[in-house]
């Protein structure tokens, strides 16, 4: 009766004991088709193949889970949440690399070197370039101006990216003025939050509303769609501010990686981990996928340095992001910004 | 002697069934005891919090959408099923089958093809505006897709072959003497639909419209998409933004007592009713022909839900494809599709072997422990898959380290992770997930096979197996094949579970459409799309052909 389980579990076994060759293999939150790349070059230079799964949520509580078993490397994560996640649970290992150390600044790793940022990228504010005025927005705390009312547009309030930049409205200003703050963006929205950034920009230049908030890939990667040449024209209206630079500097995230406790590979995976932290790889990132590179010297896109030039970062500590994530997310049920 | 070793083998043969099936149920009930075992550990109280802010609304949203789901699916369904089993008109024979092609595509693919031609920038508004020279959205009024009635029309216009398919076989299988006589009484055939066919196709509804609910209520990717805040949503906002998977999983529970409840209020509500029939299936059934108006109204009733359910997202994708053929294609394609397809195959098969093997016991033993655990290990369906996923991995990986530990310490020798993240993990996975639908299929087709049949059968010396083999299985064929090819569409169209759970390197189409689609990239993601569809009908078109063929008709 269980015939044909047994003989798929059979070929389960053999598929998972082929552990002989060299090989890596990585949890990630991150879409396969923004790393692939990155992976097939390390793969040619190396011979070390890289196995993924990717999975948008769950792949913290099957490595928990998995325990001393895991088959789990190295854990990739499109911002600070989870790689914080990973090392207050006790599920990742420091890494000892003067390549890394090198390579990724201090204020882009973990001060017990349990996790590193391979790339950062920018929440900016897009204004529509016919409805708004140079100058006329400056900063996120205006966002909140009731001069904008009916007119901004943004995703959930309770995605990762928003919640990072709320987090770090808390850290800066308080629960109660980011509170405040955030009932005042409620008031100015164009619609109820929906759509994820890209659908922003394309809603500002399709009249729907004059601001937006977004990660700043979205635009570029837009801006340069060969293939797709109507994302070039939704870019073209639309101007990236980056905001704060009379105080604070712009937000930013990280994209993230750990090494895995029990990970069985873990020569390998810091052979990985420092490969992506290198100039090829951060190149790669910067042009294919419009992210700011960490290490120094590396060029940002060409694309994206004409647009924002040189702006000032907000260098607030990440694992402050981490921690108010919490009150963020509250914070959004409380406002009932997504309601 | 020979007496004593029949009775003996006849009681093992017995035992055996009620032990298997109850070992079985606890298996596939382990997610679920998970899940209650992660509530009792929240990190933090989050009721407070979210009764003073989300709450009321995520369970307002939920009950809306659940009954305009029901009533949308439940319409369509019935009313579908009644013309097509009664009323000869042009088209009906197609109509037949293509009225469950809506079920092979994902509710997240049309959620996202509905998108992009009713939304704003779509080509409809676009010729509205063009048409009658509007400039902004604030010059008018269009209804938005993005919202719960959204979310209502495109869950329902998915969900309802379910209803359909359930309700369709029970009025086939009415014997056609009780129309009959209601008809020599003097019904017209609308009276004789409602009165008895009607209430005795009810345990079919009830079936098709419980599928319907907790695959509304499981459903992530399509209110995610239209950012509807249900249940399912205040979940994963519980376990992952406010990092309280104990949390989550209370919740979790609250929405399977919502489950349990409806359940139970459908149980009591026909726990008087039991019907079996005689096989009267040779004799063909008649339809009566309709003309002028009335075959038009009954042609549209039917082309309505199967344009705007199937045809409209298949010309939809198909352009996109078209347009995109070199960014849509992937040389992995074939193996995207044969993971999928190797895998909903091996799933639905599984499934339905386990379905079987629990309703089977069922009958065998009447027995109120047995029927409550089968109860409760189809609850899985209702469970949003990532945490039902979270579930799983939970007793697997227990199992995996505990037998890894104990061979470590006597043998010396290390099994690492025997089970989890392998497909035997995924098999298990989509059986949990379904087994509401195999178990439910089979049951209710079992449930017609009277019992007189097994006593003739018994008393002539075959034991419970042979029993079942050559009484059994012949008759319930059909529901049979029914389980195996619904799962199996299922299994195709399974997306969080498959993302958590899968081993390295895995891929299917679903979660290659996935990937783009949720980065609202459709071109990217057609292609994959189309061919999740593509797959998905062979199967349904196989579905309904097995349930034509058990009848003749004859028009009068």
């Amino acid at each position: 009766m269980f015939k044909p389980s047994v003989l798929l579990l059979t070929v389960a076994a053999i598929t998972t004991s082929v552990n002989a060759a060299e090989e890596v293999n990585v949890y990630s939150y991150r879409a396969p088709f923004l790393i692939q790349p990155m992976f097939d070059q390390f793969t040619q230079k190396t011979g070390v193949k890289v196995n993924v799964v990717y999975a948008d949520k769950g792949l913290l509580e099957r490595l928990q889970n998995e325990g001393q078993n895991s088959p789990a490397d190295l854990i990739m994560t499109v911002d600070i949440g989870v790689v914080h996640d990973v090392k207050t649970r006790g599920l990742s290992q420091p890494v000892t690399s003067e390549l890394l150390e090198q390579n990724i600044p201090q204020h882009f790793q973990d001060p017990d070197n349990h996790w590193f940022a391979l790339t950062s990228r920018a929440r900016l504010i897009y204004a529509s370039k016919d409805r708004v005025q140079q100058g006329e927005i400056t900063s996120y705390e205006q966002l909140a101006d009731p001069k904008w009312q009916g007119r901004i547009c943004t995703r959930s309030g309770k995605h990762n990216y928003n919640l990072g930049l709320i987090g770090s409205m808390i850290s800066h200003h308080g629960e109660a003025e980011a509170e405040q703050w955030l009932t005042g963006v409620k008031a100015n929205l164009a619609r109820r939050p929906e759509g994820n950034d890209r659908a922003q920009i394309r809603a500002i230049a399709e009249g729907q509303c004059d601001l937006a908030i977004g990660n700043s890939y979205y635009f570029f990667k837009m801006l340069n769609n060969q293939e797709n040449p109507e994302e070039i024209e939704w870019a073209k209206q639309v101007t990236p501010i980056a905001p704060n630079q009379q105080d604070r500097g712009t937000h930013m995230n990280i994209s993230g990686i750990s090494l895995a406790k029990y990970a069985p590979h873990k020569d390998n995976a810091i052979k990985l981990m420092e490969f992506l932290s290198q100039d090829e790889a951060q190149h790669m990132y910067a042009d294919l996928n419009q992210e700011f590179p960490v290490k120094a010297g590396v060029q940002r896109s060409e694309l994206l340095q004409s647009y924002l030039g040189d702006f000032k970062q907000d260098e607030l500590p990440l694992v402050k992001i981490a921690e108010t994530r919490e009150a963020a997310s509250k914070l959004v049920d409380k406002v009932g910004f997504d309601n | 002697m020979a007496f004593l070793s029949y009775s003996r083998q006849r009681s093992i043969n017995g035992q055996g069934w009620l032990l298997s099936a109850a070992v079985a149920a606890i298996m596939v009930a382990l997610p679920l005891l998970s899940i209650f075992w992660l509530a009792l550990f929240p990190a933090d109280n989050i009721w407070p919090h979210l009764l003073s802010t989300v709450l009321p609304n995520y369970v307002i949203t939920t009950l809306t959408l659940m009954l305009g789901v029901g009533v949308l699916a439940g319409s369509i369904g019935i009313v579908s099923a009644w013309l097509i089993s009664t009323y000869h008109f042009p088209g009906r024979r197609v109509f037949e089958w293509a009225l469950l092609l809506p079920m092979a595509v994902p509710a997240y693919v049309i959620a996202y093809v509905y998108t992009d031609l009713l939304e704003y920038s779509g080509p409809l508004q676009a010729w509205l505006r063009e048409l009658f020279s509007w400039k902004t959205q604030r010059d008018y009024w269009f209804p938005p897709i993005r919202s719960l009635g959204g979310a209502i029309w495109m869950l329902g216009l998915v969900l309802y072959p379910y209803v359909y398919l359930l309700a369709r076989a029970s009025f086939l299988e009415q014997a056609a003497t009780v129309k009959d006589a209601a008809r020599t009484l003097g019904c017209t055939p609308l009276q004789a639909f409602l009165r008895v066919s009607l209430p005795m196709a009810r345990p079919a509804i009830a079936v098709g419209l419980s599928l319907v609910m907790m695959e509304t209520l499981n459903d992530f990717g399509t209110v995610d998409f239209f950012a509807v805040k249900t249940l399912t949503a205040g979940i994963y906002d519980t376990w992952l933004n406010m990092g309280n998977l104990g949390g989550a999983a209370q919740l979790a529970a609250l929405m399977l007592i919502f489950v349990v409840v409806l359940i139970v209020m459908e149980k009591q509500g026909r726990s008087r009713q039991r019907q079996f029939q005689q096989g009267d299936r040779f004799k063909a059934i008649q339809l009566h022909r309709l003309r002028g108006f009335r075959a038009v109204l009954a042609w549209t009733a039917c082309v309505l839900p199967v344009f705007a359910g199937f045809i409209v997202p298949l010309l939809d994708l198909t352009r996109y494809a078209w347009r995109h053929a070199e960014q849509s294609w992937s040389p992995d394609f074939l193996r995207l599709a044969w993971n999928s397809l190797a895998l909903a195959l091996a799933a639905a098969v599984f499934c339905t072997v386990l379905g079987l093997l629990l309703a089977y016991a069922k009958r065998l033993h009447r027995s109120r422990l047995l029927s409550s655990m089968t109860q409760a290990a189809t609850l899985g369906y209702a469970m949003p898959s990532a945490v039902l996923a979270i579930g799983i991995i939970i007793p697997f990986a227990a199992f995996d380290n505990t037998l890894d530990g104990w061979l470590r310490s006597s043998l010396g020798i290390s099994t690492g992770l025997l089970l989890s993240g392998t497909l035997f993990t995924l098999l298990f996975a989509y059986s949990v997930r379904f087994l509401a639908i195999s178990a439910g299929s089979v049951e209710s087709s079992l449930g017609k096979v009277t019992p007189s049949m097994d006593m003739a059968c018994r008393s002539m010396g075959y034991n419970a197996s042979q029993t079942l083999v050559k009484v059994h299985l012949p008759l319930i064929r059909g529901g049979l094949l029914t389980a195996v090819l619904v799962v199996f569409v299922d299994c195709m169209k399974e997306l969080p579970t498959t993302l958590v759970l899968r081993p390295f390197n895995f891929d299917t189409l679903a979660i290659h459409v996935y990937q783009y689609a949720s980065d609202e990239r459709l071109p990217e993601a057609s292609l994959a799309a189309l061919l999740i569809v593509l797959v998905g009908i062979i199967p349904v078109i196989l579905l309904s052909r097995t349930i034509t063929a058990t009848r003749r008709y004859r028009i009068q």
